[in-house]
């Protein structure tokens, strides 16, 4: 495998999970509600998809199953807040914590355990093209997936019916709630949206991305997915160019350092959150519609009265 | 709401603790920088607390926080400790020295160990293992079985521990192969299983295909199996991740050293000291030689024997360091306090050491 090659095959692994993680959370964030709990509903869909997939022998039921763990912690975090009007900050992190422990929990008799791969696909003529076929044509299905939920997550914010009520939603649930929608309800379906989205993220970690299951694996990745998504400034496809930039400038640093080029490795290691900041903060510069894109009611509980 | 709250991070349990239950019995804590389910360095030091726990049966409780981050939180986890009444505290990562050594002040009743570090007090022990000695083996190993001449190191934090490794290593495999190369990454953390396997990844991209590794977790053995690349295992045996892969493993060996000072500590001959234990005292031990043929295996065993008798000494003679100049003498090794010190590479290594 050529070096090139190896290096954007790496990047794209790299990238994949934060841009999952990434996308759900800005759909729930587009809702009005600030979710801090990713990392840990990535720990969880790590672990089921971990043993889902290590008990049955099947990758594909690993990342339904976490999609479903992470859906199914992220109702947890929709009882406390949007059932009882919880702070959703306080809310957010206990749920980190929450998902970190419970995952140690599960994945407690399966450390050690050899796991099970997801495998790329591979389309006989097509992936073996030089350089384009494997990186075009042999990804597994998350790679694909990750895009296709950019893709129509992006659709659907703003080109539906839809979109327009989780926007509203977000942007003013007094209004949203006057008008005969159900705020909360939406809301609980962007939340379990996230969820599941991070799920999938913390799946591909354990699947595909090193397919094992370990303690705090996810050791941070939703700490930037969840930076990635206000550097993005709520925009679907910001979002991919964002995790694709961390996963370049990382890979990158990491294959810069063995060339031998006097540069420091704590410099090069730290580049990935700089250059990333950086780079979204001047594509988010300067444009007036911005500002508007931070949804008005992101972090606010709505208690309808009666 | 609020107790619906605070229900849920207790369950949480970012902190998870073990405890036994009984009053006089002499109560010994460890200080973790991963989880215990590392399945590598973390790992190995609770095997040795387990083997406190079943050598001292109920003469001792045991107690250990997991996951504690080097810097200010190590010094609120090992404060917490001695609170709860630990009377011997053992701390496991390089980054707690400093914090060791700050709430030992405060504490003068409690005995303290630090793991891989420099600073002593009166209450205060350092404790740690030769590594390096299994990794000189390693790098001989390497060198007989590499096609390309290259092996691919992943580093955390460029500490003398982590030089002295990469130098003996290289020393090692130099011993087999004078043009012996060696390509670097520093990951800067000692557990992200990501990143390890992201750095291997390029590694072997760049055309190592033998991995090495002086981080935590399993994940480059993992990714040199799915490559059908060889690698060495760190700190715990890892032929589970690479049983086509790991060719041996250099794994820490703590349960004797854990159980002599907790006794030393119970019947009160504990003394402050700096105690670096290797191959002949069982704290360094190879795993099993796999995939390798038996010549290779032969020479292997070969060291481990002559490393044990002191016939062959890892930093023994005159060594070329990487600028030219030479350190040590003939026929002896260098000095503890050299190798603790150590802060350059040996002639040879291709990377600028990150200061």
């Amino acid at each position: 495998m050529s070096e090139l090659l190896s290096i954007i095959l790496t990047i794209m692994t790299a990238a994949t999970p934060l841009l999952l993680a990434a996308t759900g959370e800005l759909v729930t964030e587009r809702s009005g509600v600030l979710n801090l709990g990713v990392e840990g509903m990535m720990a969880v869909g790590a672990v089921s998809a971990f043993a889902v997939a290590f008990t049955t022998g099947n990758p594909y039921l690993g990342i339904v199953a976490a999609a479903a763990a992470g859906a199914a912690l992220s109702i947890v975090f929709a009882i406390l807040t949007l059932g009882m009007a919880a702070n959703q900050v306080a809310t957010g992190l206990a749920l980190t914590l929450l998902g970190l422990g419970l995952s140690a929990l599960m994945g407690e008799g399966f450390v050690g355990q050899p796991g099970v791969k997801l495998e790329r696909i591979h389309i006989p003529g097509l992936s073996d093209i030089p350089l384009i076929g494997p990186v075009v044509f042999g990804q597994d299905v998350l790679v694909y997936f990750s895009f296709i939920l950019a893709g129509a997550t992006a659709y659907v914010l703003f080109r539906t019916r839809l979109g327009l009520t989780i926007r509203a939603v977000g942007d003013n649930h007094t209004s949203a709630h006057a008008l005969g929608f159900g705020v909360n309800r939406v809301r609980l379906l962007c939340v379990m949206f996230g969820g599941a989205c991070a799920g999938l993220g913390g799946g591909y970690l354990s699947l595909a991305y090193t397919p094992l299951w370990i303690e705090n694996m996810v050791a941070g990745r939703g700490w930037i997915a969840l930076a990635l998504v206000v550097f993005a400034s709520w925009m679907p496809w910001r979002v991919v160019v964002g995790a694709y930039l961390f996963g370049t400038v990382s890979i990158l640093g990491f294959a810069l350092q063995s060339k031998q080029l006097g540069i420091p490795p704590q410099l090069l290691n730290s580049l990935p959150y700089l250059v990333t900041i950086l780079a979204l903060v001047v594509i988010s510069a300067g444009r007036t519609f911005n500002r508007s894109n931070t949804p008005a009611c992101l972090g606010q509980s709505f208690v309808p009265d009666r | 709401m609020k107790k619906w709250l605070a229900i849920s991070t207790i369950l949480a349990g970012g902190l998870m603790v073990t405890t036994a239950n009984a009053a006089d019995k002499f109560k010994a804590c460890w200080v973790y920088v991963g989880p215990v389910g590392d399945g590598g360095y973390t790992y190995q030091h609770d095997l040795g607390r387990k083997e406190v726990e079943k050598e001292l049966g109920d003469k001792v409780e045991t107690k250990y926080l997991e996951n504690v981050a080097e810097g200010p939180d190590a010094e609120r986890a090992i404060e917490h400790l001695a609170r709860e009444k630990c009377q011997i505290i053992f701390t496991t990562s390089f980054g707690f020295m400093d914090a060791t050594i700050k709430v030992a002040k405060k504490y003068p009743k409690i005995k303290f160990e630090h793991a891989t570090g420099y600073k002593q007090a009166d209450n205060v022990a350092t404790y740690n293992a030769r590594f390096y000695e299994g990794r000189y083996v390693m790098g001989q190993i390497a060198a007989k079985m590499s096609k390309t001449g290259k092996a691919g190191y992943i580093v955390s934090f460029p500490i003398p521990e982590v030089v002295m490794g990469i130098n003996s290593f290289m020393r090692g495999a130099q011993s087999v192969n004078p043009d012996f190369k060696l390509s670097i990454i520093w990951v800067n953390s000692w557990f992200d299983p990501g990143k390890e396997a992201d750095a291997a990844k390029v590694l072997l991209g760049q055309g190592a295909d033998i991995l090495t590794q002086h981080t935590d977790s399993p994940a480059a053995m993992k990714i040199a199996e799915e490559q059908g690349k060889l690698a060495f295992g760190q700190s715990s045996d890892m032929i589970a991740f690479g049983p086509k892969a790991q060719l041996t493993s250099n794994t820490d060996n703590w349960g004797p050293y854990y159980v002599q000072e907790v006794k030393a500590a119970m019947d009160g001959s504990w003394k402050s000291h700096d105690a670096w234990d290797g191959m002949a005292q069982g704290a360094v031990v190879l795993s099993p030689f796999t995939n390798m043929p038996d010549d290779v295996k032969a020479m292997a065993e070969k060291s481990v024997a002559d490393i044990k008798s002191g016939a062959l000494l890892p930093f023994g003679g005159v060594i070329t360091k990487q600028d030219g100049s030479t350190v040590g003498e003939a026929g002896k090794s260098l000095s503890d306090k050299d190798l603790n010190s150590m802060n350059w590479y040996v002639k040879g290594i291709d990377d600028k050491l990150p200061q």
